[in-house]
C-alpha cells in the first residue's frame, strides 16, 4: 500500500477531540457552527447570543420597562427621596438592574435546544422503527405516527418521533414551531422575551417575571404614595394641576393594569414550579386527574419545597448545541469536493431540507459526472471516481429522505446501494478508500481537520472543477444556506 | 480482530464499519442516564463487564453532575443574587463534570476500546441523547484480504 493512503486515512478517521486540531483551522477563516444552525434562530456576537427570529416584541418589552422605570426615576424619585427616604431610588435601581439582567439572560441564552440527529443516528433509528413496525407499515402512503413508550417513575409516557430533528423527543421536550427546534423541558415560546422558555432559561424567566412583578408593585405603590402626599399638601385637584404630579397619576393607572397581569403570571409560574410542571403540560392537562385516576406527574419530587429548589437552584444544565464550535471542513460528504467552504458548512447541517437538497445535488453531480467523464485530467484517478462519492452520498441521503414518505422501505435502499459501492472497493487504491470513508465518517466527533485533509480536498476539487458544475453547486449551496437560514 | 493497536493505529489502519447507539434510559426521570443493556453487536468485540462498567461509570458521572444538593443550591443562590451575571465568568459544576467525562471517555478509548477496534463518542457531542460506539474493521492487519473483509462487513449489515 502506498504511503499517501495512510496519510489520507489518518486524516479521515481521527478520533481525538478538537483541541489538538485547533491550530491548522486558524489558517482559514473559522466558520462557526451557529452559521449553519438548522433552526430558525438569530445569533449575535459570533454565536454567543441566541434568540428567536422575531424579536420585535422583545424590544417593545425592553422599551416599556425602561420608559416606565425612567419616568419613575425622573418624576417620582426626587420627591420621594427628599420627603420619605433616599432608599427608595436605590431599591428601585437594584430591582431595575435585576429585571434587566434576568430579561437579557432569558432572551440571550439557549433555552435547551436539542441538536438534530446525525445522519448515522437517524438511519439507525429508522432501522429500529422498521423492525418494530414490521415491513407492512412502510408501504402505506403515510407512515403511522411514531411513538415509543417509556415508563418514568411508574407513569407511562409516550415519546413522539420528531420528523424534523429525526429523534424521539425526550420526555418533556417539544418542538417549537417558531424556532424549529426541539427544546428540552419546553415551557412555551415567549415573544415578550424573544426566545423559547425551556430547561436552560426557565429559572431566568421565572426570576425575571418575579422581579418584574416586584418592580411594578414597588413603582405602583410609591407613585400612589407620591400622589397622596402631594394631595395632602395642596389638595387633590391642585395636585393634579401641578405638572410633576400629573404624570404619576397617569402612570399609576398604567401600572394598575400591568400589575395584575404580571402578578398573575408570576403566580401561575410559582404554581407550576411548585408542582414541577411546564406551561405546556399544564395547558394540555397531561397530568391532570381528569385524564384518569392514577394519572400523576412523574417528575414531581413530591413536595413543594424540593420542587422549587430543583427548578430554581438545581444544577444548570449545559448547552447541547455547540454554537461556537468550529466547523470541520472535511466532515461533509462527497458533494464537497467540487466546492469551497460554503459547501462544507451547508452539508454539515442535518436538516430535512439539507438531506433532500443533498440528494438532489448529488444526483445532479452523478449525472454531470457521467456526462463528462473526461473532465478529470489527473492520471492517478480512475474515471469512475467522481461518480462514486456521488453514489455514496445518495444512499444515506435518500435513506433519510425516505422517512415518512412514499418511498420503498429504506433498508432495501441501503442494501442495494451498499454492495454497488463495495464491489468497486477492491479495485481502488488508497485515495478512493479515503472517499469511501467520508460519508460514514461525517458525523463522528468534531475536530477532525488535520493538515493533510484540506490539501487532498482541494486536490480533488481542482480535478473535478468543471465550470458548469461548480457554478451549479454554488448556486444550489447558496440557496441551501439561504433556505436553512430563512 | 483482537490484535492490539493503539488509538492512532486504529485511526490509520481501520475502516469504519458501523455504528451502534446506546439510548437514554428514562425510567428514573429525565436525568441523564444511559441504558446499561449490553448491545448484541458488541458480543464478539468486547467483554461484557468492561462495557457495562464504562456505561455505569458514565451514568454515575451524570448523576453527580445533576445531583440536587448543598453545592448546587449554593451555586444557584449565588448566581441568582448576582442576577446570573456570574455565569459569564464562572464554570458551572455540570461543566466541570463534563470535562471529567470527556477525559474518562478518552482514557477508556485508549485503554479498552481502541485495541478492540471500537470507539466511544462523548455523549455531549451527540446532545446527551446517545452513546455512539463506532465499530472499525481492521484492514491492514489482515493483509491482502483486507478488501474482502470490508466488503463482507458492509454487505452483511
Amino acid at each position: 500500500m502506498p504511503p499517501p493512503m495512510k496519510q489520507c486515512e489518518y486524516s479521515q478517521i481521527t478520533t481525538q477531540t478538537s483541541s489538538p486540531m485547533e491550530s491548522p483551522k486558524k489558517k482559514r477563516i473559522p466558520r462557526r457552527k451557529w452559521e449553519v444552525f438548522p433552526g430558525r434562530n438569530r445569533f449575535y456576537c459570533d454565536g454567543r447570543i441566541m434568540m428567536a427570529r422575531q424579536t420585535g416584541v422583545f424590544y417593545l418589552t425592553m422599551v416599556l420597562i425602561v420608559v416606565t422605570s425612567g419616568l419613575f426615576f425622573a418624576f417620582d424619585c426626587p420627591y420621594l427621596a427628599v420627603n420619605i427616604t433616599p432608599a427608595i431610588p436605590v431599591i428601585a435601581a437594584i430591582l431595575f438592574f435585576f429585571v434587566m439582567g434576568t430579561l437579557l439572560r432569558t432572551s440571550f441564552s439557549d433555552p435547551g435546544v436539542l441538536p438534530r440527529a446525525t445522519q448515522d443516528e437517524a438511519t439507525d433509528l429508522e432501522r429500529q422503527i422498521d423492525v418494530t413496525n414490521g415491513s407492512g407499515s412502510a408501504g402505506g402512503y403515510r407512515s403511522p405516527p411514531r411513538t415509543k413508550e417509556v415508563t418514568i417513575n411508574g407513569q407511562m409516557v409516550k415519546l413522539k418521533y420528531c420528523f424534523t430533528c429525526k429523534i424521539f423527543r425526550p420526555p418533556r421536550a417539544s418542538h417549537c414551531s417558531l424556532c424549529d427546534n426541539c427544546v428540552e423541558r419546553f415551557d412555551h415560546h415567549c415573544p415578550w422575551v424573544g426566545n423559547c422558555v425551556g430547561k436552560r432559561n426557565y429559572r431566568y424567566f421565572y426570576m425575571f417575571i418575579l422581579s418584574l412583578s416586584f418592580l411594578t408593585v414597588f413603582i405602583f405603590a410609591f407613585v400612589i404614595t407620591h400622589v397622596i402626599l402631594r394631595s395632602q399638601m395642596t389638595g387633590f385637584l391642585n395636585a393634579l394641576k401641578d405638572s410633576p404630579a400629573r404624570y404619576p397619576l397617569l402612570f399609576s393607572v398604567v401600572c394598575f393594569f400591568s400589575v395584575w397581569s404580571i402578578l398573575g403570571l408570576s403566580g401561575f409560574h410559582t404554581y407550576l414550579i411548585s408542582s414541577n410542571q411546564t406551561t405546556n403540560e399544564d395547558i394540555k392537562g397531561s397530568w391532570s386527574s381528569k385524564r384518569g385516576k392514577d394519572n400523576y406527574n412523574p417528575y414531581s419530587y413530591g413536595n413543594i419545597f424540593t420542587n422549587c429548589c430543583a427548578a430554581l437552584c438545581g444544577p444548570l444544565p449545559p448547552s447541547l448545541v455547540d454554537r461556537r464550535g468550529v466547523l470541520q471542513p472535511d466532515l461533509p460528504q462527497s458533494v464537497a469536493p467540487s466546492n469551497g467552504i460554503t459547501t462544507y458548512g451547508a452539508t454539515h447541517s442535518q436538516s430535512n431540507m439539507c438531506d433532500q437538497d443533498q440528494c438532489i445535488q448529488s444526483t445532479k453531480f452523478v449525472l454531470q459526472a457521467a456526462a463528462t467523464p473526461l473532465l478529470q485530467s489527473e492520471p492517478s484517478l480512475t474515471s469512475e471516481e467522481p461518480t462514486l462519492p456521488g453514489k455514496m452520498t445518495i444512499s444515506p441521503a435518500c435513506t433519510t429522505l425516505g422517512l415518512g414518505q412514499p418511498t420503498p422501505p429504506s433498508s432495501t435502499l441501503n442494501l442495494t446501494a451498499d454492495p454497488v459501492v463495495m464491489d468497486a472497493m477492491p479495485l481502488k487504491d488508497g485515495r478512493e478508500g479515503h472517499h469511501f470513508l467520508t460519508p460514514d465518517e461525517a458525523p463522528s466527533p468534531p475536530g477532525m481537520l488535520t493538515p493533510g485533509t484540506p490539501i487532498s480536498h482541494s486536490h480533488t476539487m481542482h480535478i473535478l472543477n468543471a465550470v458548469a458544475q461548480d457554478s451549479m453547486h454554488e448556486d444550489s449551496v447558496r440557496g441551501l444556506v439561504k433556505l436553512s437560514s430563512v | 480482530m483482537a490484535e492490539v493497536h493503539n488509538l492512532q493505529e486504529l485511526q490509520q489502519n481501520a475502516a469504519l464499519a458501523t455504528k451502534i447507539f446506546i439510548q437514554r434510559d428514562y425510567t428514573g426521570g429525565i436525568l441523564c442516564q444511559f441504558q446499561t443493556k449490553f448491545p448484541p453487536e458488541l458480543e464478539s468485540r468486547v467483554e461484557r463487564q468492561y462495557f457495562e462498567e464504562t456505561v455505569k461509570t458514565l451514568n454515575s458521572y451524570y448523576t453527580e453532575a445533576e445531583k440536587i444538593g448543598g453545592s448546587s443550591y449554593l451555586e444557584g443562590c449565588l448566581a441568582c443574587v448576582t442576577a446570573y451575571v456570574i455565569f459569564m465568568c464562572m464554570e458551572t459544576r455540570y461543566e466541570k463534570v463534563l470535562k471529567k467525562i470527556a477525559k474518562y471517555v478518552q482514557e477508556q478509548n485508549e485503554k479498552i476500546y481502541a485495541p478492540r477496534g471500537l470507539l466511544l463518542t462523548d455523549p455531549i457531542e451527540r446532545g446527551l441523547r446517545v452513546i455512539e460506539v463506532s465499530i472499525f474493521e481492521d484492514r491492514c492487519s489482515s493483509g491482502s484480504s483486507s478488501g474482502d473483509s470490508t466488503t463482507s462487513s458492509y454487505s452483511g449489515r
